[in-house]
């Protein structure tokens, strides 16, 4: 079969790419009336933001010859001979067909206004047309858009980009996008286009462009006008029926080639796709449906068409789309306008934030029939797939409009519910089915890969989210490993590591890298195994052989402040101390001239300690009682506490007692991260308790027990996950969560992440830690009274062992010099260091 | 033992007796004084390797680069600084963090248990 193509643009090109990849072996041939090969119009605009044309391009001339297919470029179809199914050329080439395609696309609309011939005025529609904007925008200072719908805006981001600081748009209707958004939405849209430096004028009719030869003004009906040295029009299009015209194929009234179903003219051998067909009193000016097109036209000539049945029909295409304009994101789909007696709307306005949302609802609540998103558009995948499988809605519409506080769990729940033939990508029509089959059978297991084997996700990338979600789906719900590998050195998980290091009994870090990784190890993998190790086998870990694996911190035992000194934090269980105590910590901070200061956990913190000074402060606070703080280490920090009930007259019971019995038992415990804790009195909550990794309260039964919250750069309020426990049920619990925290957590994820991470959250976790559905409870409980059995201060071992001490030196070949390098200034009577960014 | 890098085939003016072996942390750095300089000396005992660069991290001018961590990015030796963790190779001294900084290194030999470390002869 001999197939020719008239027009080269994104449909033609899709056309000729289906039917390759489908393995048809038929006779191309494709005229094209540009001198490029078909390219991407969709991002003709970035073209202004530096992209080059040769980027735009759908695929490279030679994609035709290695395709076989015949491409005649600067080549028109003069004329069709219907008759005889022959197509002439402008250049005198004929071609015959068995079917013809008429993909001629469509042209700017110009409106006939007088003037529109002046110097200046240009149209917005091919690459020509932005190359001729760009050499004569060098000398304007002002520029007007005609056109305020998708395209005219897209003109006048590509004026903005152009540097065209005092650019206008001008609409016919009586606001933006007026196919696309209702008054409110587009008001919220100027408003914001406004804030961007753009003059928006709606309601304008253009009467007349002058000037002499050069544009010197628009001019409006109502007898306004605005001065400008350009006019870009982009003000819709027109289909290119002229050659279908030509031949006696029918038109509609106001333009475009008539086709049905099965995209066929008139003439039962020529066909029209794209943006010169009209189907159904309807021409569809967006990629989508032309590719939609494609595909069906495709399949349809892969059988034995039109002898043989359709395989595929079109049937009208969904307009729904969301983009970018101008960094503004807008999103109309389904039916965005409908208000009738069978429809409800509900619409909310956030000027503050500058969101705008309407949703379009069954009478009944229960079926999305459309929206607009303006602002805001995180919702619109969610909304356009509960609108287009028909899904029921929440019990309270409203709902769909707010971002769900648990986004995660609201979204992978959505994913579940969407049904197998949900249109994910509709640029390319792929499915939830298509996406999860290239997971599942043909192990794609990266977005690229997706994209490579279904090309979802590839046209306008608005679906990828969605996909990655799809996939990570999948993947877990076939029970394919996502593997989580500490670094070049380890192809292991953290939680696989701390399996094998047990199980194979690996003390040291070289030993672990030699059964388990390769290579010499790093910054990543050398603190967590030393982390794990010190989990493990809880030895002293600057045991030689640990020593240059632990991280910078725990090397020392103390934590590097700025220009190389360090501080100080002895343990102050609970934050309770004795007058003589601190009268221990000021001596030791004035001999060794330390700045103080109290630390957000009820701890004092002495700073600008020599590294050779250390284990001489240490053997100062460890005769008078003190021990390690473990403020360095991914460790237990503190407990802290309020005063309870021992003074305080509402305390229910003796919180500061509880606390250092529970700093007691967990101190030095290493973990993923670092753990923080707290207890307080009564319901009043001094101690903060629910912004710990967990937190204990206590009710007038016993103890209530929060877990997973943190404070820091994205605070967390911590859980309940036990109410009115007593004081030994309580510690057990919390052995539990530990850990299973410990076994479970990725690196560096504190509980917080951790627990939000979890399949099934915290009644999960409950039924782990509570009701010990893993049977694991015995075994935790026995691990944590063995490390609390076993603890030994770290700072005592180093002082009483000469070859650690030997390490605090800052020369090794002058152990007695401090570094020359170290200085201070005075601040408010204590040291400080000089800023480092001014340099010495 | 001598270890060849980049710097060796600069002329070496001195070579400067550091230390003894064992004072060197396994698999981990000291800091070297030598007349106003430190510098950082680093034992790669896995690969049997000696390495000295600066001590001084470039990237905030900190003395500490002989605290940090080595390791490898796939064959090449690098430190990361306990600061921020930028790495620098410790064969040629380049930032592997894709920044314009690079640290200077210095020749290291080993004699009879003796780590000695070169001072080229333009050295101020």
């Amino acid at each position: 079969m001999r197939i020719v193509i008239i027009g080269n643009g994104m449909a033609s090109f899709k056309l000729c790419e289906k039917l390759r990849t489908k393995g048809s072996k038929y006779a191309i041939t494709v005229f094209g009336e540009e001198n490029q090969p078909a390219y991407d119009r969709v991002h003709l605009s970035e073209f202004f933001s530096g992209r080059k044309a040769d980027d735009l391009f759908m695929a490279p001339k030679s994609w035709y010859h290695e395709n076989d297919i015949q491409l005649h470029l600067g080549d028109p179809v003069k004329s069709i001979d219907r008759l005889s199914k022959k197509v002439h050329s402008f250049s005198g080439e004929t071609v015959t067909y068995d079917n013809l395609i008429l993909a001629t696309g469509s042209a700017a609309f110009i409106p006939p206004v007088p003037g529109i011939e002046k110097q200046g005025v240009f149209l917005y529609r091919t690459i020509e047309d932005l190359e001729m904007i760009r050499s004569y925008s060098a000398k304007v200072k002002n520029a007007v858009v005609m056109g305020g719908g998708l395209l005219g805006l897209e003109a006048a981001k590509a004026m903005l980009d152009l540097g065209i600081k005092n650019t206008h748009v001008i609409e016919f209707a009586n606001r933006l996008m007026p196919r696309q958004l209702d008054i409110e939405g587009a008001g919220l849209l100027k408003n914001k286009l406004s804030e961007l430096g753009l003059h928006i004028h709606h309601s304008k009719n253009t009467v007349n462009i002058s000037g002499e030869e050069k544009i010197h003004a628009v001019e409006f009906a109502d007898g306004s006008f605005l001065e400008t040295d350009m006019l870009v029009i982009s003000a819709g299009i027109r289909p290119r029926d002229e050659l279908a015209h030509q031949s006696g194929l029918a038109v509609g009234p106001r333009g475009g080639i008539i086709i049905n179903d099965i995209l066929q003219t008139s003439d039962p051998s020529i066909y029209a796709i794209g943006e010169c067909a009209l189907h159904n009193k309807m021409i569809y000016g967006l990629v989508a449906p032309a590719y939609e097109m494609a595909e069906v036209l495709s399949a349809n000539l892969m059988v034995n068409f039109p002898e043989a049945t359709a395989v595929k029909t079109f049937t009208g295409f969904d307009m729904s789309t969301k983009l970018k304009l101008i960094g503004v994101d807008v999103a109309s789909f389904g039916d965005p306008f409908i208000e009738n007696e069978n429809t409800r709307t509900i619409a909310v306005t956030d000027k503050l934030k500058g969101n705008y949302k309407r949703i379009n609802i069954s009478a009944d609540g229960k079926q999305l029939l459309g929206g607009i998103l303006v602002g805001d558009t995180t919702q619109y995948n969610m909304m356009l797939q509960t609108c287009r499988n028909k899904m029921l809605l929440p019990a309270d519409p409203m709902d769909i409009l707010h971002k769900n506080t648990d986004q995660k769990k609201s979204d992978n729940a959505g994913i579940t519910a969407l049904p197998e033939d949900a249109l994910i990508c509709s640029c390319e029509s792929v499915t939830k089915a298509g996406i999860c089959q290239a997971v599942s059978e043909q192990n794609c297991n990266t977005v690229d890969a997706i994209k490579k084997c279904t090309k979802a996700g590839t046209g306008c990338g608005g679906c990828v989210p969605m996909i990655k979600d799809l996939m990570v789906h999948t993947m877990k719900e076939k029970g394919i490993y996502i593997r989580n590998v500490v670094c070049e050195h380890f192809q292991y998980s953290r939680q696989e590591l701390f399996d094998l290091i047990k199980i194979q009994q690996t003390k040291t870090f070289n030993e672990v890298l030699d059964t388990f990784g390769k290579g010499d190890g790093c910054e990543v993998c050398k603190p967590l195994v030393s982390s794990l190790i010190a989990s493990i086998w809880n030895e002293m870990i600057l045991r030689k052989g640990n020593d240059s694996s632990q991280d910078s911190n725990d090397r020392f035992l103390a934590n590097i402040q700025k220009g190389g000194t360090y501080s100080v934090v002895p343990r102050i269980p609970g934050g309770e101390i004795t007058p003589d105590k601190l009268i221990v910590i000021g001596e030791v901070a004035k001999k060794y001239n330390l700045y103080t200061k109290i630390t957000g956990a009820q701890r004092i913190d002495m700073f600008g300690a020599h590294v050779s000074d250390l284990p001489n402060i240490w053997t100062e606070l460890i005769s008078a009682g003190f021990e390690s703080g473990h403020a360095y280490g991914k460790a237990l920090r503190t407990v802290k506490s309020c005063v309870g009930s021992t003074w305080c007259r509402f305390g229910l019971h003796d919180s500061v007692s509880y606390a250092i019995r529970i700093e007691e038992r967990y101190r030095g415990f290493r973990a993923p991260h670092k753990i923080k804790s707290a207890v307080s009195g009564c319901i009043r909550e001094c101690a903060e308790a629910q912004s710990k990794d967990f937190g204990i309260i206590a009710t007038e039964k016993g103890w209530n027990l929060y877990v997973c919250g943190n404070g820091g750069s994205k605070p967390q309020h911590a859980q309940l996950l036990a109410t009115d426990l007593d004081s030994d049920t309580c510690i057990k619990y919390i052995d539990r969560f530990l850990m299973f925290y410990l076994k479970t957590a990725d690196p560096l994820n504190r509980t917080a992440t951790w627990l939000n991470k979890m399949e099934g959250g915290i009644e999960y976790l409950r039924n782990v830690v509570v009701n010990d559905s893993l049977g694991m409870a015995e075994e935790w409980e026995a691990a944590m009274q063995h490390f609390a059995d076993s603890y030994a201060c770290e700072w005592k071992a180093a002082i009483e062992t000469p070859e650690i001490r030997k390490r605090f030196s800052h020369f090794i070949n002058a152990p007695e010099e401090k570094d020359p390098s170290v200085q201070f200034e005075e601040m408010r009577g204590q040291k400080k260091v000089p800023d480092w960014n001014n340099p010495k | 033992m001598i270890l060849q890098t980049e710097q060796t085939r600069a002329e070496i003016a001195e070579w400067f007796e550091a230390c003894s072996v064992h004072d060197v942390v396994e698999n981990g750095g000291v800091c070297v004084k030598y007349k106003k300089e430190q510098i950082a000396l680093f034992y790669f005992t896995r690969r049997n390797e000696w390495y000295a660069t600066q001590n001084e991290c470039p990237h905030k001018r900190q003395m500490a680069l002989s605290r940090g961590m080595i390791g490898s990015v796939g064959q090449e030796p690098k430190i990361a600084c306990p600061f921020h963790k930028k790495t620098f190779s410790l064969a040629t001294g380049q930032c592997l963090n894709g920044d314009e900084c690079s640290i200077k290194t210095y020749p290291v030999k080993v004699i009879n248990g003796i780590v000695f470390i070169g001072i080229a002869k333009n050295q101020d």
